[in-house]
């Protein structure tokens, strides 16, 4: 049986059909719903094992980045969320949906009750929404435990996928918080230069505190990140691809996280 | 209950907004007085609320509990060392905030707000008096179009008052001429004396005055932005009469070539062409450089907005994918004391434009990824914003039909004060009182309602729910229903319109151009069902009247009759009227530019030229990969480090077909020679599609003319050479036009002094590529390769940026041969089919010496150029060093090949040149016909001075 993704949309969302045309690519069966037939509850998260917030500016991102639709989600289907992670499932939630995994307090969730606020992605350091490519890779072993990650696994070196938002930059609430990321292999992916090494402006695009580019909660299994593996799935999306003839069957960095979380979900089916 | 939140940062987070403000601030001059900037947040609610609900609307909503922090009841932060300036929006603007948080808050479960304001304070530290805090806050923080200043406390939520039927009517009947001109002028309907008369004749044979409707519908329906009067009447012109100069030329091309695959031409919202067995595309081009000159975000905003809505709005509705914007400024460094009354700072309104497009295009969802900048001293008052959008549709959606008794639906975003007059104002002057006359014109988008309401109409078309659309544009509803009805009639109740906020006349509902509207004809058997798919979705759909077989236009509000009409007198009424064009070619000094032993400032100069400097600052800001189908971007190499001659997007994931865009543009030569502007900037934008690999036997071609006010005779005589051009260019390049439109009247006026815009046509380039993974892109591959020069070198520097930058103009136009051309380019898509061409860019601003650095960059690697390898034909002569390195002469390309002899086979029949080849190194040099050294530089020095201007903006 194909795992089932439900993508969730609402008003401003704009990168959900590219988001399930990813999923559906790695093996998955895709839905997209919007976030209102999930509150009257005509739909059901139960019945998906894979839930994705797909970037966007959600309600405008007026007041700040996804905080209105993290508040529905806590508000209105905290409970719902809650049983879907305690039921082994996956959530991911790219650009605008991490952005609201951590508004919603769903990321990373140290204090394990899904509620309390322990970061924020908030303005740029240059304030202007920026669009570029960027290198990527799992933080170094001294850095930082070996990430849990389980979208993640099998990624080695450096991959490249493009940023395109204005509120990217990652704020752990204190040093504890930093702390408990690096010390549990929370840290999913960090920002890096070409050969691998830290960097500043523009290879961190946005300031993010350690290169933080993408962070997961303990179980491993709820992942978010500012930049967009879905606009990296094949080789025609790379911007250098006219410069390195590679075999246009080889799938690009992006697919690998969608294959992760697809992989896992065919377990959680049978 | 009026509560007042004041929301900033906590001590040790960093101030972006803050920070942007004083950057600005500094670079108004006040580098040694500014110290410190902090951006303050405020949130008026008012409601029946208690203190504990605001505390949880702030800790749970207002602020992000990591970063910031509130007061509730007084400063959020110690203002004593500050100067405070807060900024607020007029009575009657959109606030975008308002609505999203409303419904955030009643997601909070407080259910009793009713109403949300915003304003934004800034706290200015610095030995900064306050005449210069006036002078910042107007330079930089607010624009009193839409804005106003408030002393901080002193705010309270304005109510406007309810409004109270009375009908009005304007005495026509039995006036003079002199009072018909007052009327037109009081009014602002920019109708000419011919055309009142026609009015007052119409309503004579009726018997009885006109209302203030009628006379707004027609004065909208008649307007230059919707009639296109200049382009369609009749123009007297070297002794003959021209009778429509857009059937004349432009779309007697479309009509002469006759081409299969153009679906539906010059008659929609956009063109339509096929794009593959199941889908067709559409593209359409607008301008909005009026309201950009006064309030330049939200000018460009609905500019980049209003043109989305034209792919949505054609056919059954088309799903917008792709943006494009080309835009036209005053000089970045213009001294502000030269300014003229009342203009807003060229830097400004860059900044703004920019700003407005990416808010609005981002936000939509929409790529945006083509374009193009140019600067000239002449846009200072009048710059020019051009927004274009592609669509793609199921080709049995191309059609639309409005059938009698179907309902008028209006759908998305409620109506309200803005935008009143849009259209007449777009087709007048500008003048320095323009400002206090027209702020109402001026609009703010709200993209998250267009973004809604598209999502939701793609719904409703796929359903069936209805069978006919169009946007509300400018004129609004009035325009809107006015052009769906034509050929029926209408009926409209106005009082049923929903409403921002009490207080509007009747009149200023059917004319208002509230953003983010579309009106549908819907079959009243699917009104609930479309009504209630809206909903779903957060969108009001509202009945508010019926297209009826009546011939009539009429309009009730609570069951007053306040517009009887007649759709014939509305749509063909106007008197035709004859203008005279007269066209004599000016004489600039010819500049004598001697023998220079060394090129390399010239070229490095160049690079760092306005027009052809890196434009990277603006793309980045706009999302370009969005919905994934980005093939070639619009910066490309390595680490994207050079500009791009097309974009390429696919918009079918998983199909190998493209959609290609490119477009020419110069603000240069049409100074010297409207005719062989236009040829020039046809040539362009077909150059820069063959570049990537397109043909152009699949490509259609857009036209934007933006002219002067052409009532005057010399402004219309270059108006219709440019034309003329279109026609004789085109048709022999086989590239039919499918959609224009035509933007009059472009000058700035202080009292008796005119500034008027240089003559500028944009051309729009769209074409159908079958196989993406065939594309080329402009960047240096692989050291040891060919560099090939394919096209001819004239002595064409009039109107160069080499001239330019020498402070010439000259005379010598590049010129098209575009029966040679065709060729050309034809053979050299051939070649990159072949797979022949590794790199391929197009030489235009700064010639073949430009396009070569930007090749060489872009991909990292350096060149050696030897002129000497050149071998002039018969009847050319020995063309001197800066001729051939800077000439801009049409129809060349250069081009990186590693397959020498397969190329050169296959380009026979062809002018080409091996002109050099790719070093392993980053030196780049060029050597003249005796193999002097002449340019001697680095690609790293080349692209630091290309980058140069637009990097710390």
């Amino acid at each position: 049986m194909k795992p089932r993704v439900i993508v969730i949309r609402t008003a401003g969302t704009n990168c959900d059909k590219e988001t399930a045309f990813a999923f559906r690519a790695a093996g998955a069966d895709t839905e997209l719903v919007h976030i209102n037939e999930l509150v009257r509850g005509e739909k059901d998260i139960s019945h998906y094992q894979i839930l994705a917030i797909p970037g966007g500016f959600t309600y405008g991102d007026d007041i700040a980045s996804g905080k209105i639709l993290a508040n529905e989600l806590r508000y209105n289907m905290w409970d719902r969320l809650q049983k879907f992670i305690k039921d082994g499932k996956l959530i991911i939630g790219i650009c605008n949906g991490f952005q609201i995994l951590v508004k919603a307090g769903l990321l990373p969730n140290l204090s394990g009750d899904f509620k309390t606020i322990e970061a924020t992605l908030t303005l740029n350091d240059s304030n202007k929404f920026e669009d570029r490519w960027v290198y990527l890779k799992r933080p170094a072993k001294k850095m930082s435990a070996n990430s849990r990650c389980v979208w993640i696994r099998g990624i080695e070196g450096v991959i490249q996928l493009p940023v395109a938002h204005g509120e990217g930059k990652f704020i752990p609430r204190d040093k504890k918080v930093l702390d408990c990321l690096k010390r549990n292999g929370l840290i999913a992916l960090e920002y890096v230069d070409e050969s691998g090494k830290r960097s500043g402006y523009p290879h961190n695009p946005n300031g993010s505190t350690e290169n933080i580019a993408g962070i997961c909660d303990n179980t491993g299994r709820i992942f978010g990140l500012m930049p967009h593996p879905e606009r990296h799935i094949n080789i025609y999306q790379n911007p250098a691809w006219t410069r390195n003839c590679k075999d246009p069957g080889v799938k690009a960095d992006g697919f690998a996280i969608f294959a992760n979380g697809v992989n896992f979900a065919k377990k959680i089916c049978n | 209950m009026l509560w007042r939140i004041e929301v900033g940062e906590k001590n040790g987070f960093y101030d972006a907004i803050g920070q942007g403000v004083k950057k600005d601030i500094i670079d108004l001059g006040f580098k040694d007085k500014i110290k410190s900037v902090h951006a303050v947040q405020v949130y008026i609610l008012e409601g029946d609320i208690s203190e504990n609900d605001v505390v949880n609307i702030c800790e749970n909503l207002l602020i992000d509990p990591i970063t910031q922090k509130y007061d509730h009841k007084s400063n959020v932060f110690d203002e004593k060392k500050y100067k405070v300036v807060e900024v607020t929006y007029n009575p009657g603007v959109m606030d975008p905030v308002e609505e999203s948080a409303k419904k955030a808050i009643y997601d909070l479960g407080i259910k009793k707000v009713r109403r949300v304001k915003t304003a934004r304070k800034y706290l200015i530290e610095g030995k900064l008096s306050y005449r210069d805090i006036h002078s910042i806050a107007e330079k930089i923080l607010y624009n009193k179009v839409i804005q106003h200043t408030v002393k901080p406390g002193s705010q309270v939520l304005q109510n406007v008052p309810p409004y109270k039927f009375s009908l009005r009517q304007v005495k026509m009947l039995g006036t003079t001429d002199v009072k018909l001109k007052k009327i037109s002028k009081d009014g602002q309907l920019f109708l000419n004396l011919e055309e009142m008369r026609s009015i007052k004749n119409y309503f004579k044979k009726l018997g009885r005055n006109p209302t203030d409707c009628e006379l707004e519908t027609i004065a909208q329906t008649w307007s230059e932005h919707c009639k296109h009067k200049t382009f369609r009447g009749l123009i007297e012109f070297e002794g003959k009469i021209i009778k429509n100069l857009l059937k004349s030329t432009i779309m007697k091309v479309t009509k002469e070539l006759n081409k299969p695959w153009c679906i539906s031409v010059f008659k929609d919202n956009a063109g339509i062409i096929r794009f593959d067995e199941k889908n067709n595309i559409c593209f359409k081009v607008e301008t909005h450089n009026h309201p950009s000159a006064l309030e330049p975000y939200g000018g460009a905003g609905t500019g980049i907005g209003g043109v989305i809505r034209d792919p949505m709005g054609t056919g059954l509705g088309a799903k917008p994918i792709i943006n494009t914007d080309v835009f036209c400024f005053g000089l970045p460094e213009q001294p502000y004391n030269k300014l003229p009354k009342n203009a807003l700072h060229p830097k400004r309104i860059m900044k703004g434009v920019v700003a407005g497009v990416r808010d609005y295009g981002n936000r939509m969802g929409i790529p945006t990824s083509n374009g193009a900048v140019c600067f000239d001293e002449n846009f200072v008052g009048n710059p020019l914003v051009f927004c274009g959008n592609v669509g793609i549709m199921p080709k049995n959606k191309s059609f639309k039909k409005v059938n009698s008794g179907d309902f008028i639906v209006v759908v998305g975003g409620r109506t309200g004060r803005d935008g009143i007059h849009g259209a007449t104002f777009s087709s007048g002057e500008l003048t320095h009182e323009t400002h206090e006359e027209l702020g109402s014109a001026v609009q703010i988008g709200n993209p998250i309602q267009e973004k809604k309401m598209a999502d939701t109409l793609l719904q409703a078309r796929d359903k069936n729910l209805y069978s006919a659309l169009t946007d509300c544009g400018a004129g609004g509803l009035s325009s809107a229903v006015g052009e769906m009805a034509e050929e029926l009639g209408a009926e409209v109740h106005l009082e049923k319109v929903p409403l921002k906020y009490k207080g509007l006349r009747y009149d200023e509902i059917w004319i208002s151009e509230a953003q983010e509207r579309m009106v549908l004809s819907v079959d009243p058997k699917k009104t609930d069902d479309l009504i209630e798919l809206f909903e779903r979705e957060n969108v009001e759909a509202t009945v508010i009247g019926k297209f009826l077989d009546s011939g009539k236009l009429k309009l009730f509000y609570e069951g007053n009759i306040v517009c009887n009409i007649d759709m014939k007198f509305l749509h063909n009424g106007d008197p035709e009227v004859t203008r005279k064009a007269v066209w004599k070619k000016l004489k600039f000094p010819e500049p004598k530019i001697g023998f220079s032993k060394d090129l390399t400032a010239d070229l490095t100069g160049l690079m760092a030229n306005l027009n052809i400097a890196s434009k990277e600052w603006i793309i980045r800001q706009y999302d370009h990969e969005v919905q994934g189908g980005s093939v070639l971007k619009p910066l490309q190499g390595v680490n994207g480090g050079g500009p791009g001659d097309a974009c390429i997007t696919r918009p079918i994931m998983n199909s190998k077909k493209g959609v290609v865009l490119g477009c020419g543009i110069n603000t240069d030569y049409g100074k010297i020679d409207p005719y062989w502007m236009a040829a020039s900037v046809i040539d362009e934008a077909l150059r820069q599609i063959v570049s990537v690999g397109a043909d152009i036997s699949k490509a259609a071609i857009l036209d934007n003319f933006c002219w002067g006010n052409t009532n005057k005779p010399d402004r219309l005589g270059s108006l219709v050479m440019a034309s003329q051009a279109c026609y004789d260019i085109a048709k022999i390049y086989g590239v039919p036009f499918i959609s224009g439109k035509d933007s009059l009247n472009n000058e700035y006026s202080v009292g008796k002094k005119t500034i008027s815009i240089p003559p500028t046509l944009l051309i729009s380039c769209i074409a159908v590529m079958d196989d993406i993974t065939r594309a080329v892109s402009m960047d240096a591959k692989k050291c040891g390769n060919g560099i090939y020069l394919v096209g001819l070198t004239q002595d064409e520097l009039g109107g160069s940026q080499y001239y330019k930058m020498k402070g010439y103009v000259g005379n010598n136009t590049p010129k098209v041969d575009a029966k040679y051309g065709k060729i050309l380019m034809k053979t050299l898509t051939g070649a990159i089919n072949k797979k022949l061409v590794r790199s391929c860019h197009d030489c235009s601003e700064g010639g073949m010496a430009v396009a070569l650095a930007e090749m060489a960059f872009a991909g990292g690697l350096g060149m050696s150029i030897h002129l000497g390898s050149y071998q002039p034909t018969k009847k050319q002569m020995l063309l001197k060093n800066h001729i051939m390195l800077f000439s801009e002469s049409n129809t060349r390309f250069v081009v990186e090949v590693e397959d020498e002899n397969n190329f050169e086979h296959a380009m026979t029949g062809v002018p080409i040149w091996k002109v050099g080849y790719i070093r392993n190194d980053k030196a780049f040099k060029i050597f003249d016909h005796e193999e002097r050294l002449i340019v001697d530089t680095t690609i790293e020095a080349l692209k630091t001075a290309w980058q140069s201007p637009f990097k710390n903006l």
